[in-house]
């Protein structure tokens, strides 16, 4: 049997990689893809522990993080749409309105 | 009783308010009817007065009403009817009647005639209040009056400056004398608790010599500055800017001679006073002879004469002085009518010559104004002493006491009659100059001389005919007479303890008489020597005596030393207290204010940089502040995010260490 510790390590690996992505990338469609690797990081967790425990509540929760993903991606994408009709552009770094 | 005695000064005070009030709009030129009928309505009553005093039941003090009451100050306005009193309502009603009627020919078509009525009516109100009050506060009433008119009647052409000027000198100079009389009212009242005559003269025996001395000399201040004796004597010759009705009624008959009935009134406090009484012969004495050699060489024909009126007032000081009031009193009413007179018909003749005062271009005007010139002859007769005018027998029995009383003296007696000699020569001078001799009127003038119509001639003649017979109530028993006036004004004047006069012979004042008479006598033949005889003598008399004639030319130059000695250190003291005031006072005022000028705006200054600077520099700061830490929102979404990883980073790790 395949330890938790390498679930854990496996979902911290993706987040990881998800939040240096996020944190890097400049295209808005990437940092969102990012994102959705977080959480499937996260998911990952949730689902190993779940195992892990025999609790069914981790794995609700991972059904959940996967809705809400679908939800945050749907309205991210329409955001992103939006932003490039309005900006002709989806790099981050040049949507700075945000600022002092 | 006589209840109606208030009715004397009540006639002028209406004619006065009817002038004053309704003269300029609606009067104007008819101002003389209320002017002149009240006055006569007076005289009316004051014969009446004079009649129940004389031969009626007499008089008494007749109490208006009580004017100040409850105040530890008690004070009637109430009128005191007795001999003394109803000879004087005589003759300043009499006279002042008689000046009214003239007023209306002198003063016809002036631009101020309203006014000059109104003026009038009020003198003679303030006038027969001074002479009729029955105690010391309400004659000070009369007696500023007086003086107020007297003001207003010297500047009555205050166009003029030189009227206006004089006017100022009398009204300043009379304040002199008026604090001296304040005085004597305190004193009065502080000693016996009353203003009213009767009380104060009952008890004027509590009375020290020295107390007597000082209310007396106090109260003869006053009637210095009124009457115009030495040292105040200055205003009157000034005052004869006045119109000429004014100066024969305010400056000769009534007003001047307050003072010489104030002392007469005042007679029972002198009589306690060997001191007074000398004092108050001697400056009568000196003013006399002093101001009739002034107007030896005065060339305006009212200078003369108002020099001629200090010097009888002098005379009558010194009939006071000797204690012989009843004779002063006599005298003050003879004059009253040859003065007027002799100021009235100096009024035709500068009515004649169109306003020309100046004797040196008159002469010969005899034959055109014959009235007034054998008017003023009389009055001239009368106040040189020649019998039997009027002028005689007061100016001699003033002389007879003034050798004979107790209180006189051989020197005070030689003193009149050497003034009494220059009075005959100057007044003899003013005739032969004036109507004797060569014309020396000016041509344009010349053709247009007439005489005064005869609302001013008539009472020229009326005060003639009475400076003839005005005499001769005094008659002296010397002379076969019974001296009328003397026992009547005896009644009042000498009802104190008074010592018997020492006994001269009839021979021996009948030889007085002759001297006086004779002196007159050379000072008018003088007068013709040197005026109609030898007209070229007065210049080289002049000429010989240069340093004597400038004196008197230029009144011994007295206005100059007042002016020197008085007046400019007043002046200068004056500047001083200006400067103080100037410098010191206003200074620290306004060093005050700029004091608090300063202080507010130190205070501005600190509110703007201090507080206003607290505030603006918080307000910096946070601006400041801001404008740093807004460089964090750089609106980059990645640095927001990397702050939040590290954010948890820290958390976590913080968490997992330490917990």
């Amino acid at each position: 049997m395949i330890p938790i510790s390498h679930y854990l390590t496996l979902g911290a690996i993706i987040f990881i990689i998800g939040s240096i992505g996020v944190l890097t990338r400049k295209n808005a469609i990437i940092i969102l893809m990012s994102i959705e690797l977080m959480l499937n990081g996260v998911n990952i967790t949730l689902v190993a522990f779940s195992y892990h425990l025999a609790d069914l509540t981790g794995q609700i929760f991972a059904i959940f993080v996967v809705a809400v993903a679908a939800g945050e991606a749907a309205v991210g994408l329409a955001i992103i749409i939006a932003l490039f009709r309005c900006r002709a552009t989806v790099n981050v770094d040049e949507i700075q309105l945000l600022k002092w | 009783m006589v209840d109606y005695v208030w009715l004397i000064p009540f006639f002028p005070a209406v004619g006065f308010v009817i002038n004053g009030l309704l003269g300029r709009k609606y009067i104007k030129d008819r101002s003389h009817y209320p002017g002149v009928i009240s006055v006569g309505l007076s005289l009316l009553v004051a014969i009446l007065v004079f009649w129940e005093v004389a031969f009626g039941r007499g008089g008494g003090d007749v109490v208006l009403y009580q004017w100040i009451i409850g105040t530890g100050l008690e004070a009637n306005v109430g009128f005191l009817i007795d001999p003394l009193s109803a000879v004087m309502i005589m003759v300043v009603c009499g006279v002042g009647f008689l000046i009214h009627v003239y007023s209306i020919g002198y003063m016809h078509g002036d631009g101020g005639y309203y006014r000059f009525f109104a003026y009038l009516n009020l003198f003679m109100f303030s006038m027969l209040i001074l002479v009729l009050a029955d105690n010391y506060l309400l004659m000070f009433v009369g007696w500023e009056g007086v003086g107020l008119c007297s003001y207003l009647l010297i500047g009555f052409w205050f166009q003029k400056k030189s009227a206006a000027d004089a006017g100022k000198k009398a009204f300043v100079v009379n304040r002199i004398g008026d604090a001296g009389f304040l005085l004597g009212l305190f004193l009065i009242y502080s000693l016996f608790g009353t203003f009213n005559f009767i009380p104060v003269f009952e008890n004027a025996h509590i009375l020290t010599a020295a107390t007597a001395t000082i209310i007396t000399l106090c109260l003869f201040v006053g009637a210095v500055g009124k009457s115009a004796q030495i040292p105040l004597y200055v205003w009157l010759p000034d005052a004869m800017e006045g119109p000429t009705p004014v100066s024969a009624l305010i400056h000769a008959a009534t007003m001047v001679t307050a003072g010489v009935y104030m002392v007469a009134r005042s007679h029972v406090l002198y009589s306690l006073s060997p001191y007074s009484m000398a004092v108050v012969a001697l400056v009568g004495a000196f003013t006399a002879i002093f101001s009739a050699s002034i107007g030896l060489t005065q060339n305006d024909i009212k200078r003369v004469l108002a020099y001629s009126t200090v010097s009888q007032l002098g005379y009558m000081f010194l009939a006071c002085g000797v204690g012989a009031f009843g004779a002063a009193i006599f005298h003050l009413m003879t004059h009253a009518f040859f003065k007027a007179l002799l100021f009235l018909g100096s009024g035709s003749v500068i009515h004649a010559l169109q306003g020309e005062q100046d004797m040196r271009k008159m002469g010969a005007l005899k034959p055109h104004t014959p009235r007034t010139y054998w008017t003023f002859l009389i009055a001239s007769l009368a106040i040189a002493g020649i019998p039997p005018f009027a002028g005689f027998f007061s100016k001699d029995e003033i002389l007879w006491q003034a050798f004979s009383s107790p209180h006189g003296s051989l020197w005070l007696w030689l003193m009149g009659v050497a003034a009494a000699g220059m009075t005959a020569f100057y007044m003899f001078r003013l005739i032969f100059l004036t109507f004797h001799g060569s014309s020396r009127v000016e041509p344009e003038v010349a053709h247009h001389i007439h005489e005064s119509p005869n609302n001013m001639t008539i009472p020229l003649i009326i005060l003639a005919f009475l400076s003839v017979v005005g005499g001769w109530v005094g008659i002296p028993e010397a002379l076969g007479g019974s001296n009328q006036i003397h026992h009547f004004l005896a009644r009042v004047l000498e009802h104190g303890a008074h010592p018997d006069p020492p006994i001269h012979s009839t021979s021996l004042e009948f030889l007085l008489m002759l001297i006086s008479i004779l002196v007159a006598a050379t000072g008018i033949f003088l007068a013709y020597h040197m005026y109609i005889r030898r007209p070229e003598l007065p210049a080289r008399l002049a000429g010989r005596f240069p340093g004597i004639y400038q004196a008197l030319l230029n009144k011994y130059w007295v206005d100059e030393l007042y002016q020197y000695f008085v007046v400019n250190p007043i002046k200068r003291g004056m500047r001083f207290l200006w400067d103080l005031d100037n410098y010191i006072v206003d200074g620290a005022v306004n060093g005050t204010g700029f004091i608090t000028v300063l202080n507010s705006r130190l205070s501005g200054i600190f509110d703007l940089y201090t507080v206003d600077g607290a505030v603006n520099s918080m307000s910096t700061l946070f601006n400041n502040g801001a404008r740093g830490f807004r460089r964090l929102h750089t609106g980059l979404v990645h640095n927001y995010a990397l702050a939040m990883v590290f954010g948890i980073f820290i958390f976590v790790s913080l968490y997992l260490f330490f917990i």
